[in-house]
């Protein structure tokens, strides 16, 4: 029969996930933040294949006893308006399920957001993740280097990026580090991760962003810590300087490969964070205005050139939203 | 604008749509003149304004929209079937997924749900027709024109490309200059406004024409399911509106309001495209679980169990449906407190849901459980709808859906939630309810044929998407290589949708089958069923019902059946009925061209073609038209006439 036979469908898919994770990114991490993800998956799976097989064996019952074939000649159903009891049962147990998994969810969604259990005294590694049609450009502002389309980063130190996008919404995804967070052009969005495995992992947008989205994916490297130190070392001995023009032109290419610089393009193109964020939500400090005098700050933007690579000029107090990240962040700290 | 801007050019399969486009167009212009059907069309069809042949232009036209989407979704598994395949480049691929989700949606799912509701509602309710029946074809030719709108696009202009969420500034005019995205806004706002007028239309239909007697609690539960529809319609689609109309004044009028520059905000669109976008979803879903409760009740020979509940839930849901939108998003970095509150909404929504399955599988509890076609359909629902709903509480815990988030497991998730959920229901549907109005049944062998090759090749095309997320393939994609490892399971998909394609034709195949060989039914009520729209002939005369019912409990008709509990108790008297009217298509007519020029920014004719549709609305509204009167002659010798057919 069908219904057995999905019902036998289901429980081999769930054994082949349970099983063969390696083959399955997500289910196979190499830092905590995928861990925890990884867990949660696993758990919810657990219990939502106790709900569907309640349900499956509650539906093959059914059909199997109560199918016209099977019925005496003349049986006639009752007329049953429900049960009070039988239909609270059936709200309870769900409500009960949905409480556990919103503790479950709240507690792992505020442990992904901030620095992972272990790493918090460590200095976090910041690097800048920027995104353009149709490549990533890697900032590492402390080490004053640049890389595009690949981006080391030592294992067992926290990592945070810090993501913003030179054009379309994008976002940016390590499956085996952790999940995804947006690239916007208007503000920063920052992602903790951390590598506890040395290895090449597959780093990619996963938000459609036009043509060349199917090829924007970049390459993570977690290295020791003295491979990293060699590395940005290299990096800064051997690789020109990133200048505005040449900037410029990686901008303009479509795609690219490999790229090193020995600074980055946060000197001269600040990311939109802080007073240079793209949008004024009314925060309190000294630059910021209200609704009146904001036209008067739009005739002082460069109209003519129309240059959707500028917001970096505008000034603009940063975005409430991001205030309140940072909060959260520090009270996990 | 240069010629071979206007039309689509370079592809083959453009050229060959093109020229198929005009020779079908010819051919029926050929064929009605040859066969002097033009005053058919124009008395019978396109003047209109009774609710069954508006219901019927409806399904006809969700069911070319569906052969469309699934052209669309063939191309795409094509695509996808191996690594590096050459069969459609990145642009080409990224106007057929945005099409395919638009059209899906908008121009095959509503109209199929609204259809359906068109020809049932007012016979479940026992009313003639629906409150404002003109208002109900201008509700049509909105929708057909604004569907016809943005179908053209894949000929002159080009399609849309930024998918069918239109995430800006990708859709905007910078990143974006073809006139795809107008097409996006002008159309979609065309058949949009059609949609809140229906969603107007069927509350009043519903709260004021009921039959006497049929209090609120003993509507049949599928008219519960399009009251609340229409309330989430009405909340939902201004907002739509208001978004499209933002994005029209960002494409054409140099507005900024989602732009880069500026001050132009992108997370606003995508705010204000989900708070539609979510209700959106159970707009469709919500007719589809109404639907399902009628069949599953009737060939179960039961009544539902659960009455009360089943309306609470939907009412839950409803409710619930405008506190989830930003689970939509929880990538963009609100953190972990409001992404916290949108789980904890979303899995809420599982408990009215979950609620409803087991009412449902109650309802089967001591039955007398009839396989037909329809109850085919709506018992595969129940199994594999369960996996759309358990994968919807996976994908709602934030965290977790940081590594779910646009992925193929998302894709997975979102079909097998709107394919047994929203085109099973319809199929259901149609097989239930087209007895009523042709007069005979769809053949039952070639249904059940289509019907396991639909369910089975289904489980084939979306299963093995959600392995496919978990390895980490994004949706929307236009290729991958070979290194991914994405090559078998996607192979195995690209099969089934083949096998869902097959079932899809011997779909269309068995009505046209059953129109020309089926034995003609001659009773009223083929499948013993329990609702008002059994109790007047098949297919129903216009005025619907000789003599209103008087409803006396919930399933009335039923117990007029086995209690001998009186139904039909008044006498025939002459009945009001509204004229045909010609306005409702023109003013369609008026609106394509204006949306037309506008999308190309043709300022003079917009301009005139605006004026036009101002001048329509002012001449209706210094018109009067108190409709006719059916003398009861009249009615006596058409019941006679129905009942003398059966004999």
């Amino acid at each position: 029969m069908k219904k057995k036979g999905l019902l036998l469908t289901v429980f081999t898919a769930l054994l082949v996930l349970l099983t063969g994770c390696d083959s399955l990114a997500v289910l196979n991490p190499k830092g905590p933040v995928a861990k925890t993800q990884s867990d949660v998956i696993i758990f919810s799976m657990i219990v939502m294949a106790v709900v569907l097989l309640v349900v499956y064996v509650l539906y093959i019952y059914m059909l199997t006893k109560y199918r016209a074939s099977k019925a005496a000649p003349d049986y006639e159903p009752p007329h049953e308006e429900g049960s009070k009891w039988m239909e609270i049962t059936w709200t309870i147990i769900p409500v009960i399920i949905v409480v556990i998994l919103s503790v479950v969810t709240i507690r792992s969604t505020n442990a992904v957001e901030t620095t992972p259990v272990g790493y918090e005294d460590q200095k976090p590694l910041i690097i800048y993740a920027s995104s353009s049609d149709w490549k990533w450009h890697f900032s590492y502002p402390e080490e004053g280097v640049e890389t595009v389309n690949y981006v080391n980063i030592p294992t067992n130190r926290p990592v945070q990026f810090r993501l913003y996008s030179f054009g379309p919404i994008t976002s940016f995804w390590v499956p085996q580090l952790g999940g995804q967070k947006y690239a916007m052009s208007d503000m920063v969005t920052k992602l903790n991760l951390v590598a506890e495995h040395e290895g090449s992992f597959v780093g990619k947008n996963s938000n459609f962003s036009g043509k060349g989205f199917a090829h924007m994916d970049f390459e993570v490297l977690a290295m020791s810590p003295k491979g990293y130190t060699d590395w940005v070392n290299e990096v800064k001995q051997t690789a020109p300087a990133l200048t505005e023009a040449e900037f410029d032109s990686l901008l303009e290419a479509d795609h690219l490969g490999r790229k090193s610089y020995s600074s980055t393009h946060l000197t001269f193109r600040p990311a939109p964070e802080g007073a240079n964020g793209g949008h004024n939500h009314g925060s309190s400090d000294a630059d910021s205005h209200n609704e009146a005098d904001k036209e008067m700050d739009h005739s002082k933007m460069d109209h003519s050139k129309m240059d959707n690579m500028d917001h970096s000029k505008m000034d603009h107090s940063e975005m409430d939203m991001d205030n309140k990240e940072n909060d959260h962040a520090q009270h996990g700290n | 604008m240069k010629w071979d801007e206007f039309f689509v050019t370079g592809e083959p399969m453009i050229y060959g749509a093109m020229a198929s486009i005009v020779l079908v167009s010819l051919a029926i212009l050929v064929g009605l003149t040859y066969f002097k059907k033009w005053g058919y069309l124009w008395r019978e069809w396109l003047t209109t304004v009774d609710h069954k042949k508006i219901g019927i232009m409806y399904i006809l036209s969700a069911l070319v929209m569906l052969f469309r989407g699934g052209v669309d979704a063939l191309m795409m598994r094509t695509q996808l079937a191996g690594p590096d395949m050459k069969f459609l480049d990145a642009q080409h691929y990224n106007e057929v997924f945005t099409t395919h989700g638009i059209i899906m949606i908008l121009f095959m799912a509503m109209p199929f749900i609204i259809g359906l509701m068109n020809v049932v509602i007012p016979l479940q309710i026992g009313a003639r027709d629906v409150a404002f029946p003109r208002l109900n074809a201008v509700s049509f030719w909105l929708f057909f024109s604004g569907a016809m709108l943005f179908n053209i696009s894949f000929v002159i202009g080009g399609s849309p490309d930024a998918g069918w969420t239109a995430y800006f500034p990708l859709a905007s005019l910078e990143l974006s200059p073809t006139v795809g995205n107008n097409f996006y806004s002008i159309a979609l706002q065309i058949a949009g406004i059609g949609t809140l007028m229906t969603g107007v239309n069927f509350i009043v239909t519903i709260l004021k024409m009921r039959a006497p007697g049929m209090k609120l609690m003993r509507m049949p539960m599928f008219t519960w399911s399009v009251l609340i529809t229409c309330v989430i319609i009405v909340f939902a689609f201004p907002v739509l509106t208001v978004a499209l109309a933002l994005m029209m004044f960002d494409r054409m009028f140099g507005a900024q309001f989602f732009t880069m520059a500026n001050g132009g905000m992108d997370m606003l669109w995508a705010n204000l495209f989900w708070v539609w976008g979510h209700p959106e979803v159970y707009i469709v879903v919500l007719p589809a679980f109404g639907i399902y409760s009628e069949i599953i009740s009737t060939f179960s020979r039961k009544n539902l169990y659960g009455y009360k509940s089943m309306v609470i839930s939907m009412v839950a849901i409803s409710l619930l449906s405008f506190l989830v939108w930003a689970h939509h998003f929880y990538t963009m970095g609100h953190g972990a407190m409001v992404n916290g509150f949108f789980s904890v909404t979303t899995m809420a929504i599982a408990i009215p849901t979950g609620v409803k399955i087991f009412n449902w599988l109650f309802t089967l509890h001591k039955g007398r459980i009839q396989f037909t076609t329809p109850m085919l359909y709506s018992l595969a629902f129940i199994p594999i709808f369960t996996i759309g709903g358990v994968t919807g509480v996976m994908l709602a815990m934030a965290s977790a859906d940081y590594q779910y988030h646009n992925t193929m497991f998302l894709v997975a998730h979102f079909h097998y939630v709107l394919i047994p959920g929203t085109v099973f229901a319809v199929i259901a549907g149609m097989y239930y309810w087209f007895p009523k109005l042709f007069g005979f049944r769809l053949n039952e062998r070639l249904g059940k044929l289509a019907f396991w090759l639909i369910a089975i090749c289904f489980n084939v095309t979306f299963l093995p998407l959600f392995f496919l997320g978990l390895k980490g393939m994004t949706r929307r994609m236009y290729t991958y290589s070979a290194s991914t490892g994405f090559g078998p399971l996607n192979l195995l998909a690209t099969i089934g949708s083949i096998g869902l394609a097959i079932g899809f034709a011997v779909l269309v195949y068995s009505i046209y089958w059953s129109f020309r060989y089926e034995p003609r039914d001659t009773t009223s009520d083929p499948w013993d069923a329990r609702t008002l729209e059994w109790a007047t002939h098949s297919p129903v005369p216009e005025y619907n019902f000789a003599v209103t019912p008087n409803v006396k409990s919930l399933d009335a008709f039923w117990f007029w059946k086995k209690d001998k509990q009186p139904l039909f108790e008044d006498k025939i008297e002459e009945i009001h009925m509204p004229n045909n009217n010609g306005q409702p298509f023109v003013l369609g007519v008026i609106f394509f061209f204006f949306g037309f020029f506008m999308i190309f920014s043709w300022w003079t004719p917009a301009i005139i073609s605006g004026i036009a549709i101002v001048v329509m609305l002012a001449v209706r509204s210094f018109e009067r038209d108190h409709g006719r009167h059916i003398s009861v002659k009249e009615i006596n010798k058409t019941e006679q006439q129905l009942r003398g057919d059966k004999a």
